[in-house]
């Protein structure tokens, strides 16, 4: 029997009954469209949390200050909260610890601020004028702080998008950035004069960094928090290969500096950037894997599908089977022929399934819910899938065939 | 050319087990017309299986040019039903909503022997030869009248130039009229062509119209002679 002969006989029987092997064809096709479409909509989510949490900085190791303990009781009051780091401490890091690309110290807390008859509860984030660099954090209008003013302890702001509307919009319409330069806004009855505004950057995950005023690191110190303590630093490592180390030595440093001996004790934490990432890639990785699983068993049912089928139509064309022994069809020959029917079957339902899974991620992308993308990996699955499909629901149909008996076929009513 | 030699054949086993031939021997030479004949439960269905090579005798031998098939296996059996058989059935057994073209060559995909730029050729060989008029193949097996059906079947049975042709109740589906065309086409392939023929039958009329009658009852041959008076078919369409 030619290849084209199967193909021939293939497409001879599967005509014969069109309404039943397109409904066949139906299952395999919602199993494939919904591997395809569900996938691709647990990538693009997985692409936006790693884009996102990228967005923060790249190469990023953020050090934040150990929770507090009171004296012999272990009392926490919540990680982040003691006062342990200081300038001196980041000034350490930048000039002991190798590889390291920039440091920028941060202290920030929620204030009221005010403008002209409005006002907001927001971040005030003190900062160096590395910050920017090391955050991936653009200047829209006007400029940043300046190493200058952040030693002069300059009573000056730079406002994120959102809080920019809040105080000087008029309602949803995004503010125009230049009529915000030069205006004055009050964080905790203290005056800043506004010198610039960043770009956009869409939430975080975490927290919306368009929704901040960024003022000198020393003006937060002496005007706002009363004290000489940083919230956190952010320390950028010169490449992604050198995060573990730069950690290490971070730590090693800090421990020295503060006295400790016990890396347990240690009065601070440092926080890797792809720890996070690997972290929300586990987290985003298993959704996806969930709702591929979900997907596979409506694929799973639809092979049920192909079987029940190919399972009639063998008893169907019982006759026919004893017909094609009788003229000296081997055993192999019919078994072939009937699992090329199961995966012809599936292979059509895995191609139009692909084509409708498609469109499906693709309505998703442009609708703006999620940037999906449909990766030629799924592809390749799907169409190794829906094969393996016919195959595994189609051999045992295939066999029946093959083992009738010839004379029993003949007489077959 | 067929040589069968005290073959017996049981089915079941134990108390349930049934002799349907009760040791059988005849040979048939390259060139004959026979027909086997007897009553429903005679043995001749078993006997026609044996010699078609679809079973095994439980024991005896059957030789088929020489081919010992009573020791063959399954697709050794396949084989030798590819190439030295063709297979006539009472109910036609053609392909539904499928070309005469198409039927006929059906033995010829399962015989890689035949080549298959030879087989449009080997197709319009059989149909002529089965008395059917070359217009005809491209037609659908419904649109068919029985005559011309059990014709496309013997096309069929003849495409792979098999060394037997093998009838199950050739006649049995059809009437009177159209019976003799079908017999009359088995007469000519065998006096035209030198075709070797043996036809199954329970009626003697059409048993009459070979050359030689093996009649078998209750799983024994009780006959074996040339026909008598032998008939002749009218060949009209």
């Amino acid at each position: 029997m030619t290849i084209a002969d199967t193909l021939h006989e293939t497409y001879t029987a599967l005509s014969a009954n069109r309404v039943r092997s397109g409904l066949t064809i139906l299952g395999i096709v919602i199993g494939i469209a919904s591997v395809i479409a569900l996938v691709s909509v647990g990538q693009g989510a997985q692409a936006s949390i790693s884009s996102s949490i990228n967005s923060l900085g790249s190469n990023l190791l953020i050090v934040t200050p150990g929770a507090q303990k009171g004296p012999g009781v272990a009392i926490s009051a919540g990680r982040g909260s003691a006062k342990t780091l200081t300038q001196e401490d980041a000034d350490a890091i930048a000039s002991q610890v190798a590889n390291v690309a920039a440091v920028a110290s941060e202290v920030s807390g929620r204030y009221q601020v005010t403008a002209a008859g409005t006002n907001t509860n927001t971040t005030v984030d003190g900062v160096t004028s590395a910050y920017p660099a090391i955050r991936n954090v653009e200047i829209d209008q006007g400029s940043f702080i300046t190493d200058t003013q952040v030693a002069s302890r300059a009573k000056v702001a730079v406002l994120g998008p959102t809080t920019a509307t809040d105080l000087f919009g008029d309602g949803t319409d995004p503010v125009d950035p230049a009529s915000v330069i030069g205006q004055t806004i009050r964080i905790k009855g203290v005056e800043f004069t506004v010198i610039g505004m960043t770009v956009a950057k869409g939430g975080s995950g975490f927290s919306n960094a368009d929704d901040m005023v960024y003022i000198p690191a020393t003006a937060a110190e002496l005007f706002l928090a009363g004290d000489q303590y940083l919230t956190s630093i952010d320390v950028q490592a010169a490449s992604a290969g050198d995060m573990t180390q730069v950690q290490d030595d971070i730590t090693t440093t800090l421990l020295a500096r503060h006295h400790l001996s016990d890396p347990t004790q240690a009065d601070f934490s440092v926080i890797n950037q792809a720890d996070i990432l690997a972290t929300a890639s586990s987290i985003t990785g298993t959704l996806t894997l969930l709702l591929g699983a979900i997907a596979g068993i409506s694929l799973l049912v639809g092979g049920i599908g192909i079987m029940n089928m190919m399972l009639t139509t063998v008893t169907e064309r019982t006759r026919e089977i004893g017909l094609r022994k009788a003229i000296g069809a081997k055993n192999g020959d019919i078994s072939r022929q009937f699992l090329a029917e199961a995966i012809a079957l599936t292979l059509v339902g895995g191609v139009v399934g692909i084509a409708l899974g498609s469109a499906i991620s693709f309505v998703v992308a442009s609708s703006g819910i999620l940037q999906t993308s449909v990766s030629w990996q799924s592809i390749v699955l799907a169409f190794g899938v829906s094969g393996g499909i016919g195959i595994a629901f189609g051999y045992y149909p295939a066999r029946r065939a093959a083992s009738l008996n010839p004379i029993e076929a003949l007489r077959y009513e | 050319m067929i040589e069968v030699k005290n073959v017996t054949k049981t089915y079941g086993a134990g108390d349930a087990a049934f002799q349907a031939l009760k040791g059988v021997s005849f040979t048939i030479d390259a060139g004959e017309f026979v027909a086997i004949m007897g009553p429903s439960g005679s043995g001749k269905s078993t006997t026609m299986h044996i010699l078609g090579c679809l079973d095994t005798p439980t024991s005896g031998t059957y030789r088929l040019k020489g081919k010992k098939v009573s020791d063959m296996t399954d697709e050794e059996l396949a084989k030798i039903r590819s190439e030295e058989i063709g297979f006539v059935f009472q109910s036609f057994n053609l392909l539904a909503r499928t070309t005469v073209a198409r039927n006929v060559m059906l033995p010829l995909i399962y015989d890689e022997k035949v080549p298959v730029d030879e087989r449009a050729e080997r197709v319009r060989a059989a149909v002529r030869a089965a008395g059917l008029d070359e217009s005809l193949l491209e037609r659908k097996s419904n649109q068919l009248s029985g005559g011309q059906i059990q014709r496309v079947a013997i096309a069929r049975a003849l495409v792979n130039d098999p060394a037997l042709i093998l009838a199950d109740e050739p006649t049995g589906n059809l009437d009177t009229k159209t019976g003799e065309l079908v017999l009359g086409t088995f007469q000519k392939l065998n006096e035209g062509h030198g075709r070797t023929i043996v036809v199954i039958t329970h009626e003697p009329e059409v048993a009459e119209h070979a050359a030689r009658i093996i009649t078998v009852r209750d799983g024994l041959i009780v006959s074996d002679s040339k026909t008598h008076a032998r008939r002749r078919a009218e060949l009209a369409d």
